[in-house]
């Protein structure tokens, strides 16, 4: 029994997400392999044999893997799975990159892939949320190859100790289907949502993107917090989408976070229920944020948001 | 060029999903079911494609039991030329769907195919990547933008942290995201409309095609519910808290 993981690096450092789900496939037992693809990111494949319990690094470097595109990318997974009947599992994070590439490796393994998992009760038999997380299945998996995405914020991160084999795996052709044209990312000065222990999220209570900007950043500074939005705030256009938090965004777990005009919409809390303290600040007493928060202001947060700054 | 989109019905966005007492499921007995907030972008920006000259047919094509029929209606009020119904009482997994849209892909020959993100019910979001491994397409999923400029679709997606823009060789399949498009206001002249469009119903048991589910449902459980906690007077009392009790900060 083996796991191939592949992991989500950005060519020069990997990402903790790739840790996250190194330590749910040690609960599946057996060996874990995990695979680094990308363009020159020889120091990735090493920051992975150092990590604790990962018996082998498979390592593919190509100009044509350097984008992550998922069409390279899967057809390099089915390869190696398939020359390897030693293979059970591949695990990917539920992250952007790995709910892209993972179902296409699923496919075209012809295996259902089980999306999302948060608990991992045997090799075969899983637990993940549906209906925006008002529902937990328990579900068992028959496919050969059983493939699953796996929730970050479920599993902690494994640590370093490790000495894994570095194993060079040749390239496949070039697909040529897709092709890289150009990233527009914003270089944040804040901390990555998903990784972030302490977040700041604002809702269509702020009432303008100036305003969302202006009242949260100066309490975001304060705490040395991540900045989220509801989705209501990014359908409005008061914060970009990759600040979303909840059922169709990022789901975080952190121990701090600060919902402010967000009145708590399911598909939110979906995304943010799991955190360890949650503090609400809203106007309407009635809203069903204050339902799950430990914490909750009543107020108009233009003079609760500044007099908290002031006072932290 | 053809446009197919693929459409699901799920329990409406805006009601709340309950867990059958017996644990066996979700109950959906007597609730508003609708169609999936991502495929109504999808068909969105068929329509549009179309209505700026770049498709010249939009087909909505759904798989499930046969009161998917009022889905296939509701894209063809917001503009899908006709629908396509692959009938089964059967309880589909997204390789299930993948394979059955790609029996109707191949038949129509289109040459873009449009999914929503997710579904909202099973939040699984792998039909449009399983489709595009399927048929060997190329797949730009998350998509904000789109452009199809001659053999081309440039697509812009989101991505952590920004976009990215990527170009496809057409025939290829993208999903969308939620900034992508503002559906429109379906009108009841366009709700008449659409009930006299075509709708063609397929049995999925006469396709031939392996669509037996792969995993077995153990169980549906509620999750833990997280307790309200207290109200504070001011923000001097929060900091306190959150410091002296909480220690978050």
């Amino acid at each position: 029994m083996t796991t191939l993981i592949i992991a989500e690096h950005d060519n020069t450092a990997l990402k903790a997400s790739t840790l996250n789900t190194i330590a749910a496939a040690k609960r599946l037992g057996g060996d874990m392999h995990v695979l680094v693809a990308g363009g020159n990111c020889a120091a990735v494949a090493q920051a992975a044999a150092a990590v604790a319990g990962v018996a082998q690094v498979l390592h593919a470097d190509a100009a044509h893997y350097e984008a992550h595109l998922a069409e390279n990318l899967a057809e390099l997974v089915r390869s190696r799975v398939r020359s390897d009947a030693a293979y059970t599992h591949v695990l990917a994070p539920a992250t952007a990159f790995g709910k892209n590439v993972l179902p296409r490796v699923a496919a075209l393994l012809d295996a259902s892939q089980v999306s999302d998992v948060i608990a991992i009760e045997s090799a075969d038999t899983f637990v993940r949320p549906f209906y925006a997380g008002n529902a937990l299945a328990r579900v068992q998996s028959k496919d050969a190859i059983k493939v699953l995405s796996i929730r970050t914020t479920a599993f902690d991160p494994v640590g370093a100790g490790g000495t894994a084999v570095i194993e060079t795996l040749a390239a496949a052709t070039d697909l040529g289907l897709s092709r890289l044209v150009g990233r527009e990312v914003v270089k944040l000065e804040r901390p990555e949502l998903s990784a972030a222990s302490i977040i700041v999220s604002g809702g269509r209570g702020l009432g303008a993107a100036e305003k969302f900007h202006a009242v949260l950043e100066p309490l975001a500074d304060k705490l040395g917090a991540a900045l989220g939005a509801s989705r209501a705030a990014v359908d409005a256009g008061y914060a970009p989408n990759d600040y979303q938090v909840g059922q169709t965004g990022k789901i975080v777990a952190p121990q701090l976070y600060v919902a402010v005009g967000i009145s708590g919409a399911i598909q939110h809390l979906a995304g943010m229920k799991d955190s360890k303290v949650i503090v609400a600040i809203n106007k309407d007493a009635e809203s069903p944020i204050f339902q799950v928060a430990d914490y909750g202001l009543v107020g108009d947060l233009f003079v609760e948001v500044p007099e908290l700054v002031a006072a932290l | 060029m053809k446009i197919l989109v693929a459409v699901k019905r799920v329990l409406d966005y805006n009601v709340k999903a309950r867990v059958k007492s017996d644990g066996s499921g979700v109950d959906l007995a007597n609730q508003k079911l609708s169609m999936n907030p991502f495929d109504e972008i999808a068909c969105e920006e068929a329509v549009r494609l179309r209505e700026g000259g770049v498709a010249s047919e939009v087909i909505a094509v759904s798989c499930g039991p046969s009161a998917c029929q009022e889905t296939l209606r509701s894209a063809m009020a917001i503009g899908a030329d006709r629908g396509v119904l692959i009938e089964t009482d059967v309880g589909l997994e997204p390789l299930a769907v993948a394979k059955l849209v790609s029996h109707v892909a191949t038949k129509e020959g289109v040459q873009l195919v449009i999914f929503g993100k997710q579904a909202i019910d099973d939040d699984a979001g792998q039909a449009g990547q399983m489709f595009a491994a399927l048929m060997g397409w190329p797949q730009a999923t998350f998509a904000s933008r789109v452009q199809i400029a001659g053999e081309r679709a440039v697509v812009a997606r989101e991505i952590d942290g920004g976009l990215e823009t990527l170009e496809l060789k057409l025939p290829a399949v993208i999903t969308t995201d939620l900034r992508l498009n503002e559906p429109r206001y379906v009108t009841l002249p366009n709700i008449m409309k659409a009930k006299k469009k075509p709708l063609e119903m397929i049995k999925a048991a006469d396709l031939g095609i392996d669509i037996a589910p792969r995993t077995v449902a153990l169980g549906v459980s509620e999750p833990a519910v997280r307790k309200a906690g207290i109200k504070v007077a001011d923000t001097a009392e929060l900091v306190k808290r959150l410091k002296e009790e909480a220690k978050v900060i």
